[in-house]
């Protein structure tokens, strides 16, 4: 087990390395230049090369990256060009937001997905399963940002019970997860649409296993075998799906964000590229490749902790 | 439990919130700032927040476009017009308890034309040849040759008075001026706070607490305004959304006019625009009022050279290049083009380009001239276009005032070289009489429209929504800003 763990951290380092050099030669292609942006159509070519000068942009792109690369190791992100401020700070900032707002559409989504799933595969070809299975489709099928626009235009502009978006921060903790839920909702129902389909799936392929046999013919309900002995095997696939959901609700947020103006990662990296504030958009994909690859680090490690076969085979 | 928890501090919010409306504002804006030094950076989202509200200048814009007394209180300008004294008002202090003296002046006058300036504006201060302190209140500002325009250039936010000894790194994100409103915090991609500066030297702002709130995307910003979560939006980004407001008795929508003229900019060293003739012939391909509709739905004005039709000194010229296709025709044959040509149009992102562009892409090819259209953001605009010269066409609104002084420099992105105009600017310039800059001004209109340096559509509405009992906004937008220092709530 500790070797496994050890290889995988190794190949996780590589990843990281290889993804920063990709990143910064991908980004710093795009044309455009921080300086010429913050001074304007008026700015005379001495004021922008004094303020490029000021803020590093004329140094080597092998200084730059070596600077960015060797500054992350430490939590050091650099400065951002437009904002005069730690990279990191920005960063954690939106975090504050984001994350948050990624755990809290996950749980909403699973909390929605595992009844209905396990409802559809004890009662396979009921009209429950019928509905679930219609629902679902639909919930896949319905583009997250027009269902957001709608949900504002129900909830915030008809009735009122929320704000049409902004976060008012955490200083109020129910007023912050109140301004996160809408979003939160909306990011959730596709993706437990697609956990539910997947989790009723799963049960219905161990159910034809020998094991589900024996725990039946041992007395227990249909329900018991299915919650009991069922679900637990059926984790595997439903890990591996709540894994890559995570991921992409982490980065993938961005229309959302924008719909509800919240002050997340998506919202940051969006601003930073038409600012061509690099360094800012450089640190937070790499931030998001980060992530990718400790959430799915983790899960690796959950298979063992769900399937004992998997931790004896390593 | 926990929802009747929710449900009771929610109420009890609300009600705070109701009962402090009459002293609160929510302003929306489009844009964030980068940071909020308005000396270190061209966007308008800085002088929206801090200028009159934060920072104040040595003169200022009023809401009609007047310059007035700000940080001077009166000034005496020399018989040869090249000794300005400013005599300072005294009491005023920084929002960090420092007194503002004539120092701070010197100072920040001094950084602002200083030869590793960042300022974005650095030609206001060109004509700067000494400032001195003659005592606390007094400074003495020597020009190296006459400018009528200086009191002008000393209203804009660029020209702000910074406190001597102030980190400047530090003010850009905690800014420390003299005006009427402190700043509080600063919720990054979300919004700023500002607070009524109890110690303010001039007549105290009305309300107590602003905040500016943050939506880029036009659809939420008009759920933000639906929703009551906004009250007021001084620029709204969705022209097509004001009939809504108009109609709706919650809100009022205020039009006015901005400092903004949008043109179809021309590459005049670039074939075949280098020669006069085709320009002439754009200048007639193009109908305004039908971009004006088409595009933003009917709000701004035509105009027939840069020049703000708001200004005294305007004179209307759209006569100049009224929307003739036939006669468009016939210069391009006259020109050597009688088939006409294809050439680039380059639109960076605001709706007046994009949905304008759509619109004169047509009109042109209903001429014979066919454009390959292409989307650009800003900083890609400004590479290509802007410092590159790599277009033919491209449609931008220069939105800083008075700044048809751009069109003396040949360098500038549209390379109009004319010794003509250049010798007319320097003449402006120098000219202190009244009477004789406004007949200057008005020649330079004409000169831009006689030699057809871009094609001049239209000046850029203010388009804005409030809530009706919101009383003070600017109707117009004679300087980027959001002055709320007369703000208030009628009930």
């Amino acid at each position: 087990m500790l070797r496994y763990i050890l290889k995988r951290l190794i190949s996780l380092g590589l990843s990281l390395i290889a993804a920063s050099v990709l990143i910064f030669v991908a980004i710093e292609i795009i044309p455009g230049d921080a300086a010429a942006y913050m001074l304007g159509i008026n700015a005379s070519p001495e004021a922008v090369a004094a303020l490029r000068e000021q803020i590093g942009l004329n140094q080597s792109d092998f200084t730059r990256y070596f600077d960015w690369a060797t500054g992350m190791l430490r939590g050091d992100f650099g400065i951002s060009y437009t904002y005069r401020v730690p990279v990191a700070d920005m960063i954690s900032n939106r975090l504050w937001v984001s994350l948050p707002l990624a755990m809290y559409a996950l749980f909403l989504s699973t909390l929605i997905a595992f009844p209905i799933g396990i409802i559809a595969a004890s009662k396979r070809g009921s009209v429950a399963d019928w509905m679930v299975m219609g629902g679902t489709q639909l919930g896949v099928a319905i583009p997250n940002f027009w269902f957001a626009m709608l949900m504002v235009q129900l909830l915030a502009i008809k009735y009122q019970f929320f704000t049409a978006g902004g976060f008012p921060g955490w200083d109020n903790f129910w007023l912050g997860m109140k301004a996160l839920t809408l979003p939160a909702f909306v990011l959730a129902l596709p993706q437990a649409s697609i956990l539910a389909r997947v989790m009723r799936s799963a049960l219905l392929d161990t159910l034809t296993e020998d094991f589900m046999r024996t725990a039946r013919a041992k007395g227990r309900t249909r329900r018991g075998a299915l919650v009991h002995h069922a679900l637990r095997n059926a984790m595997i696939p439903v890990l591996t799906i709540i894994g890559l959901q995570f991921s992409f609700l982490l980065a993938g947020a961005i229309i959302i964000e924008k719909i509800f103006f919240l002050p997340g990662l998506g919202s940051l990296i969006l601003t930073a590229i038409s600012q061509r504030d690099l360094i800012v958009v450089e640190s937070v994909v790499m931030l998001l490749v980060f992530a990718v690859i400790v959430v799915t680090f983790v899960v690796d490690i959950t298979y063992a902790l769900v399937d004992p076969r998997l931790r004896r085979r390593v | 439990m926990k929802r009747i928890f929710l449900g009771a501090s929610v109420l009890a919010l609300t009600a705070s919130m109701a009962m402090a409306q009459s002293t609160h504002i929510n302003i929306g804006d489009q844009l964030e700032p980068p940071h909020l030094d308005p000396t270190a950076g061209a966007a308008g989202a800085i002088d929206n927040v801090v200028y009159a509200n934060i920072y104040e200048g040595l003169t200022r814009f009023s809401a009609d476009g007047d310059v007035i007394a700000g940080l001077a209180e009166s000034w005496d300008i020399s018989e040869d017009g090249l000794t300005y004294t400013f005599n300072l008002r005294s009491g005023v202090k920084y929002h960090d308890g420092s007194d503002m003296t004539a120092s701070d002046v010197v100072y920040s006058l001094n950084r602002a034309r200083a030869e590793d300036s960042t300022n974005a504006q650095k030609g206001l201060f060109a004509g700067i040849a000494d400032v001195t302190a003659a005592d606390d209140t007094t400074v003495v500002v020597t020009l190296t040759s006459e400018n009528g325009g200086f009191l002008f250039n000393m209203a804009w936010g660029d020209a702000i008075i910074l406190n001597e000894g102030d980190d400047v790194e530090a003010l850009k994100s905690q800014p420390n001026g003299t005006g009427a409103f402190t700043f509080t915090n600063w919720v990054q991609g979300d919004s700023i706070n500002l607070a009524r500066n109890e110690n303010y030297w001039g007549t105290p702002a009305i309300l107590e607490t602003v905040t500016i709130k943050y939506i880029s995307d036009p659809t939420a910003a008009f759920a933000a305004m639906m929703a009551g979560d906004i009250d007021a939006f001084p620029t709204f980004p969705a022209p097509e959304n004001l009939p809504q407001f108009d109609a709706d008795p919650r809100f009022t929508v205020i039009i006015g006019s901005t400092e903004g003229e949008t043109i179809l900019a021309t590459n005049n060293k670039m074939p075949p625009f280098d020669n006069p003739l085709v320009r002439k012939a754009l200048s007639h391909a193009i109908d305004r009022s039908a971009i004006i509709d088409g595009a933003m739905f009917g709000y701004g004005t035509p105009i027939g050279s840069h020049f703000a039709p708001h200004n005294p000194a305007y004179i209307d010229l759209t006569g100049e290049s009224n929307y003739d296709p036939e006669l468009a025709r016939a210069l391009l044959a006259e020109a050597g083009y009688p088939d006409g040509f294809t050439t680039t149009l380059k639109l960076p992102p605001p709706t007046y380009a994009r949905r304008g562009g759509e619109i004169i892409a047509a009109q042109l090819r209903a001429v014979g001239i066919e454009t390959e259209v292409t989307n650009l953001e800003w900083g890609s605009w400004l590479e290509e276009v802007f410092r590159g010269y790599d277009f033919g066409l491209t449609i931008v609104s220069h939105t800083e005032p008075m700044d048809f002084g751009v069109y003396a420099d040949p360098e500038y992105y549209f390379q109009y070289d004319s010794a003509e105009y250049q010798a007319l600017m320097e003449e402006l310039t120098a000219e202190t009489d009244p009477d004789r800059r406004i007949a200057l001004m008005q020649d330079a209109q004409r000169m831009m429209a006689a030699d057809d340096v871009n094609v001049y559509l239209f000046q850029l509405a203010k388009t804005g929504v409030a809530n009706k009992n919101i009383v003070g906004l600017w109707e117009n937008s004679p300087t980027q800003a959001t002055d709320l220092t007369a703000v208030y709530w009628s009930e």
